[in-house]
């Protein structure tokens, strides 16, 4: 009587208008990765492979071609009540991330690579016995995919709770993924138990910042946030605050200084398909999320977290230049030079202004990942090829001499190192051309005059590997080069000839994040 | 008919056919190399007997819009200035084939022999690009993508301290190249014209601060090319450690680069900050002359030696790029050309006396002259050549930048006389050591040139004389592509701010 009295008359709570089409990308990656449970669950374990690969890599590709398709359509929408931006950057990131994916899949799919029983202790009579029963964990196929969906809902969310979930949807199979390697497993788990552990640090700072602007603006919408800053006084403090912690964590996802630490570790330690994806696929998604946070929710607070960015641009690109020179690992290597290249794609991150210039930032930005995207992938594939009894032969100096002994193989990998460095006529120079363009026309002349100073220092360790390989006597009991499987030398492949094309035809993919680019993001 | 485009088509062409030859088969690798390189040569002799010299001075142009998102053009086009190097560059890559016939056949060192010419033609394109070139971006790109080609000729086929030569080589370029780019992108923003097209740039950044500091991007990476005083330390090591052929490629042409885009870009996109910065280069140049003269007289290597007096010889050059005046521009981009045969010339001889002694010091040779005289007499003529004798092509042109740079600077001309006299010390003192006297004993079974070798030396030798008494038909292609860029240059300081018909009107009319 009292209750009905308060709340009046029950209204009909409205129900929520899902435009299913425009998710449908992401809704096939998901349901592709319950039917591969339902596959674990259900099919024998012989046939769980020959069921589950067909299932991941059709679904990535029909995710593709949907993608494409609304690309095609011209779809630039909030669908899902606003709670999930379908625009020009989120197809574009979308289509790159289901590119690179199916690649790295094509990579996951190599035997070898994962180990027989995660739940077997390192070295322990289980352990043999599950490696002579030939077991496999064929989960790998469906958390992968989750990741993927993660990845894919990461960018495009456009409400700071959906945002945390695909964070967090995006995080936690590939957490698992880090400590299956097959070998080094110890090494491999610490690398799972850092990365896990630091990442929840990271989303604790985020779901923190997420509570602290929903009171300052009194929704999670990142379109009602960029409102609330004009019209919400006197919270300046908790807007601070908030931003900071979500800044944080956004930053810890794409591996900026200070928050780089896990990524060496976990690049290492990671089974290196896996590796693979998260340098292409992870760091794009991150990085769609973070340009989403700070230039549609924080847009009109430029001026306060430029400098803020900057200095993080700058440390990132030092931090990333120097201490790779000391690395004696290639994977760590590796990890490193992904920290630096972060850090050039912070300028242009920096380089905001007018709609016109906002949009040829974003271009560039988006080209240079799918550039950097496609040779770290190829990078990784070829570090999977050579081994040593212990298997992949990590330490650089196993690689001497690889040029005299593999000639073709050393010289993609010398490719892919020069598309790092930006020489012209690879992918990697117009990509940081791009967002060097934009950050001077952005006014950042000088964090674009220390990208090039470091992009110098950079230069020199990708050298010095070019240097072991062909300049380098072969150690005389050097690394096996294992015959490449079909999916990993087409990986190769099809990574060289994407550094090729993209460094000296970029035009089309130009043009394509161009108009992705064009309307900026969707509020 | 697209010449430049044919011309860069061809060697790279070459190149994969090269790269495609079967491994066992060495000697068709090089036979095809050394046609391709003649071929390319053949065609730039027909390409610059149609090339007018009193025409348009951008001749056989060739515009195509390569990425449009950034302004960027696929545009080929020659001045008098560019085709005399792109000439020299096709003169020297047959010679430089030729005379590498053997440098990477050492079986013990397992080189593949025919990825040694597929870079060498690689480089050739890439030559032709960079000098053709007219759009900033495609000389950049071209900039800095010979240095993967050279670095792998340095770092694969060099002597003992070879991958630490390359790799300083290449940081050194890369560096400068970097600081270039940044310069580009800055031009490219602040002219606002949405094109990299040299010639429409031209006289579009009239801030005086902005041309300074574009200047100062631009200049330091040509600088480090050149290289001038004090960016130079690479230059000793990395052409020390290439193999002979390489380092002429290296010294003679690659390095023209910095002063050609010293001449083409720093002074006609930015004439008031290279104005302002003239002394300074000045200096630099004359401290380069004599510090470059005095460094190479107490060299005990030969080829650190040849390097050192390129040092020198740079400075001159850079001094006549800066002294603005027609004489010291003609005088310096004759010198580019003549500094490419005489330096060319050094370097092959070196390579021979290396070859058959082992040694590439010079106290470890004396007396060649007896067992070897045809070698000792084309490298004494070469040498000198390095010192400018009159009735040698290099004296013409040094001649010609010192009665240039006396008209404006009178006193940096002075002490750059001493250069000449001191190379007199390096290189008759070289000679003298090496080539006079009892002949070493490790010396006296040394064949002297073979037929390849007179094949190619005869060349360079013939180039050097016929020039010195004849070099009216470069000069003729010369002197009016410098002309015209004085004139760029100048254009602000000549042209009154009132029309002389406006002034003539008074308060009273």
């Amino acid at each position: 009587m009292l209750a009905t009295a308060v709340l009046g008359a029950p209204t009909p709570i409205p129900s929520p208008t899902i435009e299913y089409g425009q998710l449908a990308p992401m809704l096939l990656v998901f349901g592709a990765a319950i039917v591969g449970v339902l596959v674990e669950a259900f099919t024998p374990k012989y046939l769980r492979k020959s069921i589950q690969m067909p299932i991941t890599v059709l679904s990535l590709i029909g995710a593709f071609a949907l993608t494409v398709w609304e690309g095609f359509q011209g779809v630039r929408n909030a669908a899902a009540m606003g709670a999930v931006a379908v625009d020009g950057p989120s197809l574009f990131i979308w289509g790159a991330i289901l590119l690179l994916a199916v690649v790295s899949v094509l990579l996951i799919n190599d035997d070898d690579q994962f180990v027989a029983q995660a739940a077997a202790v390192p070295g322990s009579a289980e352990e043999d016995q599950a490696i002579s029963q030939g077991g496999a964990h064929t989960e790998i196929y469906p958390l992968v995919l989750f990741a993927v969906g993660g990845m894919m809902l990461f960018p495009a969310s456009n409400d700071l709770l959906i945002m945390f979930v695909a964070l967090e949807v995006m995080s936690l199979p590939l957490y698992l993924l880090c400590g299956l390697a097959r070998r080094r497993r110890l090494l491999s788990q610490e690398a799972a138990m850092k990365y896990f552990l630091l990442g929840a640090f990271s989303s604790a700072f985020f779901l923190y910042g997420t509570a602290l602007l929903y009171g300052f603006a009194g929704t999670v919408d990142l379109g009602g946030i960029e409102k609330a800053l004009g019209t919400v006084g006197g919270q300046d403090s908790l807007l601070y605050m908030g931003a900071g912690m979500l800044g944080v964590g956004l930053l810890f996802k794409i591996g900026a200084a200070p928050f780089q630490a896990w990524k060496p570790d976990v690049y290492q330690g990671a089974p290196t398909p896996i590796t693979a994806l998260m340098a292409s696929g992870t760091l794009i998604a991150a990085f769609g999320a973070l340009l989403r946070v700070f230039w549609v929710a924080l847009g009109n607070l430029d001026a306060q977290w430029t400098p803020v960015l900057w200095a993080v641009a700058i440390l990132t690109m030092v931090v990333g230049a120097i201490l790779a020179i000391t690395q004696t690992d290639i994977k760590r290597m590796l990890a490193y030079s992904s920290i630096a290249h972060t850090g050039f794609l912070l300028t242009a991150v920096v380089a905001t202004g007018k709609e016109a210039q906002n949009a040829g930032a974003l271009a560039g930005i988006l080209f240079y990942l799918v550039a950097y995207g496609f040779a770290t992938v190829g990078a990784f594939a070829v570090v999977t090829m050579i081994r040593d009894a212990g298997g992949e032969a990590g330490h650089l100096s196993r690689w001497a001499g690889l040029g005299k002994r593999s000639p073709v193989l050393a010289g993609i990998f010398a490719l892919f190192l020069l598309a790092f460095a930006g020489i012209p006529l690879t992918s990697g120079f117009f990509g940081k051309y791009a967002v060097f363009a934009a950050a001077v026309a952005g006014g950042a002349v000088q964090l674009v005059i220390v990208g090039v100073v470091t992009s110098a220092m950079a230069a020199f360790f990708y050298v010095r590997v070019i240097v072991l390989m062909f300049f380098s006597d072969p150690a005389p009991e050097g690394p096996t080069i294992a015959v490449p499987s079909m999916g990993t030398a087409a990986v190769v492949t099809v990574s060289a000839a994407a550094t090729v094309v993209l460094g000296v035809f970029p035009q089309p993919v130009l043009d394509l994040a161009h108009t992705a680019a064009q309307s900026l993001f969707v509020r | 008919m697209p010449w430049l485009s044919i011309l860069m088509g061809v060697p790279v062409v070459g190149a994969l056919a090269v790269a495609a030859v079967p491994k066992g088969n060495a000697k068709l690798a090089k036979q095809l190399t050394l046609a391709v390189s003649l071929v390319v040569l053949a065609l730039t002799l027909v390409m610059a007997s149609q090339f007018d010299p009193s025409g348009p001075r951008d001749q056989f142009s060739e515009v195509h819009s390569w990425i449009p998102s950034f302004g960027v053009h696929y545009a080929v086009a020659v001045d008098g200035i560019a085709l005399v190097l792109i000439a020299l560059a096709v003169v020297l890559v047959p010679i430089v084939v030729l005379a590498s016939w053997h440098d990477a056949d050492q079986p013990e060192a397992k080189r593949s022999v025919k990825t040694y010419f597929a870079l060498i033609l690689v480089l050739e394109a890439m030559m032709i690009g960079v000098f053709a070139a007219t759009d900033i971006f495609l000389f950049y790109v071209f900039f800095e993508a010979m240095l993967i080609p050279m670095y792998f000729m340095i770092g694969s086929y060099g002597g003992a301290q070879r991958s630490y030569a390359a790799v300083k080589f290449l940081l050194y370029s890369l560096f400068g190249g970097l600081l270039m780019l940044v310069a580009v992108i800055a031009l490219y923003t602040v002219a606002g014209k949405g094109t990299f097209l040299q010639p429409e740039l031209i006289g579009v950044i009239k801030d005086p601060a902005t041309q300074k500091w574009l200047f100062l991007g631009f200049f330091i990476a040509f600088a480090v090319k050149a290289p001038l005083w004090p960016f130079h330390t690479w230059l000793p090591d990395a052409a020390a450690q290439a193999p002979a052929g390489a380092a002429v490629l290296l010294v003679g042409v690659l390095d023209k680069v910095g002063t050609y885009g010293m001449l083409r870009f720093c002074l006609e996109l930015f004439p008031d900050a290279a104005k302002f910065f003239t002394p300074l280069v000045i200096t630099l140049s004359v401290i380069g002359i004599v510090y470059g003269a005095i460094v190479a007289i107490g060299q005990t290597d030969m080829k650190r030696l040849i390097a050192y007096t390129s040092i020198s010889h740079f400075g001159f050059i850079t001094m006549g790029v800066f002294a603005m005046t027609a004489n010291a521009g003609s005088g310096a981009t004759l010198y580019m050309v003549n500094h490419g045969f005489s330096t060319g010339a050094l370097f092959l001889l070196a390579g021979f006396l290396i070859n058959r002694r082992g040694s590439q010091y010079i106290e470890d040779y004396g007396g060649v002259r007896k067992v070897a005289p045809i070698l000792a007499g084309t490298f004494l003529i070469a040498g000198l050549s390095s010192l400018s004798l009159p009735g040698l092509s290099t004296f013409v042109s040094e001649f010609l930048v010192l009665i240039g740079t006396f008209q404006r600077y009178a006193v940096p001309g002075v002490i750059a006389l001493s250069g000449m006299v001191l190379a007199a010390v390096y290189i008759l003192w070289m000679y003298q050591r090496m080539m006079t006297g009892p002949t070493a004993e490790k010396v006296k079974a040394m064949p002297d040139l073979n037929l390849r070798e007179k094949f190619v030396v005869a060349p360079l030798i013939a180039l050097l004389i016929g020039f010195g008494f004849f070099p009216a038909p470069l000069l003729n292609v010369i002197n009016p592509a410098v002309e015209q860029t004085l004139t760029s240059v100048q254009a602000p300081q000549f042209t009154p701010a009132v029309p002389a018909t406006a002034e003539k009107k008074g308060p009273g009319q």
